[in-house]
């Protein structure tokens, strides 16, 4: 039995209340970092278990750089999510993994990045901020394109902000229903691509969020010259196993849980929005 | 067809065919063989010939299957029942870990005792070797295999058998798997109506042979057995038209016939169940009403059901017709990128045990024509 298969105990050190039903959970294990570095890459994701509850798949969104804790955030959305967001520090889960393929980070030093995100999908690309802004030098221009439902939903605003002051970087963020301190833009997310400019030959986009939207980002950059290599998304499916065992996560041949979830768009592309995959 | 030239078979007699069991249970094993239970032949404990279901057949055809007197005295005269060798093998619900709360709050977490001793099967068809080859890939594989998967197949010994008639249901020949034994046995039989043809596949399998006394077989037993399997080849009406058959597929996803599938079928799941490679599983967590501790358990899943691809609480494949989609371009499909070969061996479970009678060599003659892409 590995940690693949069985869960380690970790022990919530701190909750974050990120907006009135989002909170992060700080995590560490219980029997310390493992002797060789708990190496992850952002994008990927742990199965967490809440006791006698069961798992759920969640990203990881701190830095692999930070060894003594690693951060969940959770919307509460079912059974596991919704005691996950009730936990006190002191509070036990059990963590397996971390699995899957995670943004392609190290084939990005030196490029610009375009990452563009809708809704609840902005978890694992905050992960990618964050590690960005940690190795500002390694990287080109950063454009964040973010974009929420309500104007309420947008977690980590002040964040946002302060990321929007960082070197080289831009952020436009966009609601489909604004509210009325909201300064930003009113309306889809893909709309924002139109008042940024790439340079489609240095640029990697990544794309994060709900398939409708993912699938009309793509004819847009596609069609600003972007090539299909240079475009990257995370995919979400049922998830039971994180291993590429029980079968839930399928797309065609692939398993979002150990080929993905995050793809080079020409990997997915032949079934990405086909109804039934 | 020309039987394997590993062979060089000896003869046990019938009224001699108890030493077989005795061998395999003397070397420690827990032996399983055809025992006709609720109206199927499945496999389950035997000691003794006498057990097995001497003179039974069976007839097949979509939606239906009946014990018959098959009027020999052959205790290998069935084809398929309605098990292969996944249950024993991928359980149909198994615990993969048990959590425990300890009195400082903490979570600690036991893995189940594995194991149970080896076990032999005898009489394993050519088509359930064929899918145990593919379980064997997809639960072994990886950076780590699947302990519990794992701790049982060490222990197994397979006794195959060469087919000598084939079920209306059965295809292996067009899908290469039968019906005569080629590879993944430790021992292998062909079953004439004096006795048994006997020859090891594996050294593990050797050590029992050795035990066994057996006859020299005769040139018109050897020719006996060959002519049986040619038969049961050349009786096979049902086929699937190439044994590749990803890409004619994937490029018939708007099909009218799916949706002509998908309006008779029940989404039952009973294909996904009977079918020999089918691994597909949900996991959920059982809290003790003793204790503070639970169990993670495993269970058979089918893409089938409406919980397969929920996605925020609602389901991907929303009606029969996607889902039987899934089912056949996976199976057929993506099982070449996964795998390197089809999901399927040609044993017609799904055809038999479908109570609408779908059969799938007919689906896929209509979606695919007489094309594939070998």
């Amino acid at each position: 039995m590995t940690d693949r298969d069985m869960p380690r105990s970790a022990v919530v050190r701190e909750r974050i209340q990120e907006s009135p039903t989002i909170c992060t959970l700080r995590l560490a294990f219980d029997d310390g970092p493992p002797s060789s570095p708990y190496a992850f890459t952002p994008g990927q994701f742990h199965m967490v278990y809440l006791d006698r509850v069961g798992e759920v798949a969640l990203s990881i969104v701190s830095d692999p750089l930070d060894e003594h804790f690693f951060d969940h955030t959770v919307r509460p959305v079912g059974r596991v999510s919704d005691g996950l967001v009730r936990l006190r520090p002191g509070d036990r889960v059990g963590i397996r993994g971390p699995f899957g393929r995670g943004w392609p980070l190290e084939a990005a030093r030196g490029r610009d990045l375009l990452l563009l995100t809708g809704g609840l999908g902005c978890a694992p690309v905050v992960s990618v901020i964050r590690y960005v802004l940690r190795r500002r030098a390694r990287y080109g221009r950063l454009v964040i394109l973010q974009g929420v439902r309500h104007a309420e939903d947008l977690i980590w605003r002040a964040q946002y902000e302060a990321w929007g002051r960082a070197a080289n970087t831009a952020i436009l963020l966009a609601a489909d229903v604004a509210s009325h301190d909201w300064r930003w833009a009113e309306g889809p997310v893909v709309d924002l691509l139109d008042r940024v400019s790439f340079d489609a030959g240095r640029t990697l986009a990544l794309l994060c969020g709900p398939e409708l939207m993912i699938e009309a980002a793509i004819a847009v950059l596609r069609g600003r010259g972007l090539p299909d290599e240079a475009i990257w998304l995370s995919l979400e499916r049922n998830m039971h196993c994180g291993i590429g065992r029980c079968g839930h996560c399928q797309v065609g041949p692939r398993y979002v849980c150990t080929d993905g979830p995050v793809f080079r768009y020409d990997e997915v592309a032949d079934l990405l929005g086909v109804r039934g995959f | 067809m020309t039987p394997s030239p590993k062979r060089n078979p000896g003869f046990l007699a019938r009224a001699r065919g108890q030493v077989l069991i005795d061998a395999l249970l003397g070397a420690g094993y827990r032996v399983l063989g055809p025992r006709v239970r609720d109206a199927t032949i499945v496999f389950a404990d035997v000691r003794s010939v006498d057990e097995l279901p001497a003179g039974l057949g069976e007839s097949q055809a979509p939606g239906r299957y009946r014990l018959e007197a098959a009027g020999d005295g052959r205790w290998f005269g069935w084809t398929v029942g309605p098990q292969g060798l996944k249950p024993l093998l991928f359980p149909p619900r198994e615990a993969l870990w048990r959590s425990f709360r300890d009195a400082g709050g903490g979570l600690r977490f036991e893995a189940p005792a594995q194991g149970g001793g080896p076990v032999a099967v005898l009489g394993v068809r050519p088509c359930d070797l064929a899918a145990l080859a593919l379980l064997d890939a997809h639960f072994l594989s990886g950076s780590a295999p699947d302990p519990g998967y794992a701790a049982r197949r060490e222990g197994l010994l397979l006794v195959g058998v060469d087919c000598a008639r084939s079920a209306p249901t059965c295809f292996c020949v067009s899908t290469g798997d039968g019906p005569m034994l080629v590879a993944g046995y430790d021992i292998g039989l062909s079953e004439l109506d004096e006795g048994l043809l006997v020859w090891p596949g594996t050294a593990t399998g050797a050590a029992i042979v050795d035990r066994l006394p057996l006859a020299a077989a005769l040139p018109d037993q050897l020719a006996a057995a060959t002519d049986a399997g040619n038969r049961a080849a050349a009786g096979q009406r049902r086929r699937l038209p190439s044994r590749h058959l990803a890409r004619t597929l994937f490029a018939n996803l708007d099909h009218a016939r799916w949706r002509q599938a998908g309006a008779r079928c029940l989404a039952c799941g009973n294909c996904t169940a009977v079918c020999p490679t089918c691994f597909c599983h949900a996991t959920r967590t059982e809290p003790s009403l003793a204790d503070a501790g639970a169990e993670q358990v495993r269970e058979w899943d089918s893409c089938f059901g409406a919980e397969h691809s929920l996605l925020h609480g609602q389901p991907l494949r929303a009606d029969a017709a996607t889902r039987y989609r899934q089912w056949l371009t996976h199976k057929l499909g993506g099982w070449h990128d996964q795998f390197g070969r089809s999901g399927c061996v040609g044993c017609g479970r799904c055809i038999t045990w479908c109570p609408v009678g779908i059969d799938l060599s007919a689906e896929v003659e209509a979606i695919v024509g007489g094309g594939g892409d070998d």
